[in-house]
């Protein structure tokens, strides 16, 4: 293993001293990552939708002045954020075979495993098998649409909302709603929801 | 570029791990080294297709074997030696060892001209395109049929932005393919989507 920290340090020096990097910059973008680009962003826009089919229909039609008006920013080179629906017949599921793309602003900075080489390489074409070993074993009669981020448009999916959800305030709704789900790797109706939807309901 | 990172599709690899690899970082380095290509691209020193083609020019023995984000900190350190920031040599010394950097670049391409007129609904053939330097087509869809689907606002081509080339801009087209198409000898079903520049694309006859 090399020792990226000791090479990245010496970088950052270097940079430093030519002005074109300073004390803040890593502080001021760790607080962005941690703070600001949340999967959160992406729930409470999926939340938001789930009650309001005006918002839905413009969330679906275009998602970047969507998030906008909820004050979530996207960076330049996103150009378009597409919102896919999931249904009770079609699963939608994002991936980036060239390399780590993800709508990071609205979803969240890209999990571990959707940078390996391994989900970037067989999803496209062993969906069904990759996500039935990572914990989504689909119903046969789910059609599966997978999405590589191949160019400047980024995408974000919308959970089917789960039955058991019935009454539940945009607040509640927001808290189930996981960065797997957004990505695809997970649905959170009945039979597929790992969660415990009562403790989650109450908050304990 | 047929490069390494080209991999969807691509078989050998083996069973997605989830469990400790759910967070986006594992050490403050690497939120650093982000940190830092987001101010140098922020600063204009270099544009997200360099950044990309500076990653894809990683030796392929180098790229397999490296983590995300030592890949990240490659294609940094190679576009601030060739941007003239530093050189290699201070690089190294700085560190105390020989860091190893992407091989250099090839030659880029502008827009071409007369694209065809194309809608949703379209059905389209990805053009058999083999070019020397970036290209942000997955090699899985070349010279595939599909239908397009969703149409997205013009951005710079990557094939010129890349390469430091002023080109035109272009929409990207999502084009839906089935997989049993891109993958005769076997997939499992599904509509496979791509975002596709409008210069690799032609309408279907």
């Amino acid at each position: 293993m090399q020792d990226l920290n000791k090479r990245v340090s010496a970088l950052e020096e270097l940079l430093k001293n030519k002005n074109l990097i300073d004390d803040k910059t890593f502080p001021d973008y760790e607080k962005i990552v941690t703070e600001d680009w949340v999967p959160n962003n992406g729930a409470r826009l999926v939340a938001k939708a789930w009650l309001d089919p005006t918002f839905k229909e413009f969330l679906l039609a275009d998602g970047k002045a969507a998030a906008s008006s909820f004050g979530f920013g996207m960076p330049e080179h996103h150009g378009s954020l597409v919102v896919k629906e999931n249904t009770d017949q079609i699963h939608n599921v994002i991936c980036c075979t060239l390399c780590s793309c993800t709508a990071f602003s609205i979803i969240g900075m890209a999990p571990g495993w959707y940078k390996d080489l391994d989900y970037r390489s067989r999803l496209v074409r062993e969906a069904r098998s990759v996500l039935g070993e990572m914990g989504l074993k689909l119903s046969d009669h789910l059609k599966i649409r997978v999405w590589d981020t191949t160019a400047d448009t980024r995408y974000m999916i919308m959970p089917l909302r789960p039955s058991y959800t019935e009454g539940w305030t945009e607040h509640e709704l927001a808290k189930i709603i996981t960065k797997e789900s957004l990505i695809g790797i997970a649905r959170l109706e009945e039979p597929y929801t790992t969660y415990d939807f009562n403790r989650i309901k109450s908050g304990v | 570029m047929d490069g390494f990172h080209d991999l969807g599709g691509r078989q050998g690899f083996g069973q997605i791990t989830v469990e400790g690899k759910k967070e986006p970082f594992h050490a403050d380095w690497e939120i650093k080294i982000n940190a830092i290509s987001g101010k140098l691209v922020a600063r204009h020193i270099y544009n997200m297709d360099e950044y990309r083609y500076a990653i894809e020019r990683m030796d392929p023995r180098h790229y397999v074997g490296a983590s995300y984000y030592e890949r990240t900190f490659t294609a940094v350190a190679t576009l601030c030696i060739e941007k003239g920031l530093i050189t290699h040599d201070e690089l190294n010394a700085a560190v105390g060892e020989y860091v190893p950097i992407s091989h250099g670049k090839k030659v880029g391409r502008v827009t071409p001209n007369n694209l065809p007129e194309l809608k949703i609904g379209d059905t389209v053939v990805v053009k058999s395109d083999f070019v020397p330097g970036h290209i942000r087509m997955p090699s899985y869809i070349r010279g595939k049929k599909g239908v397009i689907v969703g149409v997205s606002p013009e951005y710079p081509f990557p094939d010129a932005a890349a390469h430091g080339l002023t080109s035109n801009k272009q929409r990207t087209f999502d084009v839906r393919f089935r997989s049993a198409d891109l993958w005769s000898d076997g997939a499992d079903d599904a509509e496979v989507h791509v975002g596709v520049f409008h210069a690799y694309l032609e309408k279907a006859e």
